[in-house]
């Protein structure tokens, strides 16, 4: 079994109050030196049987087609080895 | 014959009755459709009433965009079908792409829930030709995810043809970009909006005023004269 993450994240020129808002808690908490946040989804999926590319396909079409919507959001496909060992970019 | 207009019921949607009831008070027959049907009934139209299908869990409306009544929904929409978003139904139409743009988390976080001002920017289409262009109407608003979004080319094209369908007026409830409240398609019987004309069809609740009215007469004129 393999693992195949898939980061999802507001494109760039889409507001993101909700990543504001933590940025914003930030220097109350004591961290400082943080200018910006971000927040994104990640999705971890297990995959039965090979990471081929005809798999890593397949979960393109899934995360285009559902798991981020493309008008507002931008996704990358990730391939981790077992036992979380550094995996493959795609 | 009355026309038949079917209200679409997803696992957390809240206000079907009421459009139902909008339905009926207005003339029609409400017909009840069930998310894991893909029969619709002969139906004349469909609203997709407000709530939080699939508990708008990844994202508002992207799961019920998929349940086997859109199947039959989106076909027939880009069939020439009259179909209604509201709220949630707004946001399922743009998951679906029937829609251009998408929903967002309000700018400042906060679930809304008022008496909202909107002024009416067509009555060419399906859902609001008993409404006169540049009327201001009161009915209510209540959501969380209510921030229209789309590029600029995509706001400039729904300008340019007139399919900014409504705006709001005195303030902007969500961040909505260029103040839009509602939308519609080309041809102009698919529409979406994101406050809720079901809730202003009788004097006694709501806002004491009946806005919402016109949304339902409309459809019914509009398939009455189809006919």
């Amino acid at each position: 079994m393999a693992r195949v993450v898939v980061d999802v994240m507001l494109k760039p020129e889409i507001l993101d109050p909700q990543g504001q808002a933590v940025q914003r808690a930030l220097p109350r908490l004591g961290f400082q030196g943080i200018s910006d946040v971000r927040q994104g989804k990640r999705f971890e999926l297990e995959v039965d049987g090979p990471v081929d590319d005809a798999a890593l396909a397949r979960i393109h079409e899934m995360a285009e087609t559902f798991l981020a919507n493309t008008v507002i959001e931008d996704f990358v496909v990730k391939v981790e080895a077992a036992e979380g060992s550094a995996g493959a970019q795609k | 014959m009355t026309a038949r207009i079917g209200v679409v019921t997803f696992p957390g949607t809240l206000d079907d009755r009421d459009t139902q009831r909008a339905v009926r008070l207005a003339g029609a027959e409400a017909v009840p459709l069930w998310h894991r049907d893909k029969d619709l009934k002969q139906v004349d139209a469909v609203v997709l009433p407000g709530g939080f299908s699939y508990g708008d869990y990844l994202r508002a409306g992207a799961i019920s965009r998929f349940s086997p009544v859109m199947e039959s929904v989106i076909d027939q929409a880009k069939a020439g079908m009259p179909v209604l978003g509201i709220c949630n139904g707004f946001q399922v139409l743009t998951e679906t792409h029937l829609l251009p743009g998408a929903m967002l988390r309000n700018n400042h976080l906060h679930f809304i829930c008022r008496d909202q001002k909107l002024r009416v920017e067509t009555d060419k289409t399906a859902w609001t030709a008993d409404y006169e262009p540049g009327q201001e109407i009161s009915i209510p608003l209540k959501n969380i995810d209510g921030r229209y979004v789309a590029d600029e080319r995509t706001l400039d094209m729904l300008e340019a043809e007139g399919r900014v369908a409504f705006r709001y007026l005195d303030m902007n409830p969500n961040g909505s970009l260029r103040d839009i409240a509602g939308i519609t398609n080309e041809a102009g019987n698919v529409v979406g909006l994101m406050p809720h004309p079901e809730h202003a069809v009788e004097p006694l609740i709501g806002t004491g005023r009946t806005d919402g009215l016109g949304f339902f007469t409309s459809i019914l004129k509009k398939l009455v004269d189809a006919r």
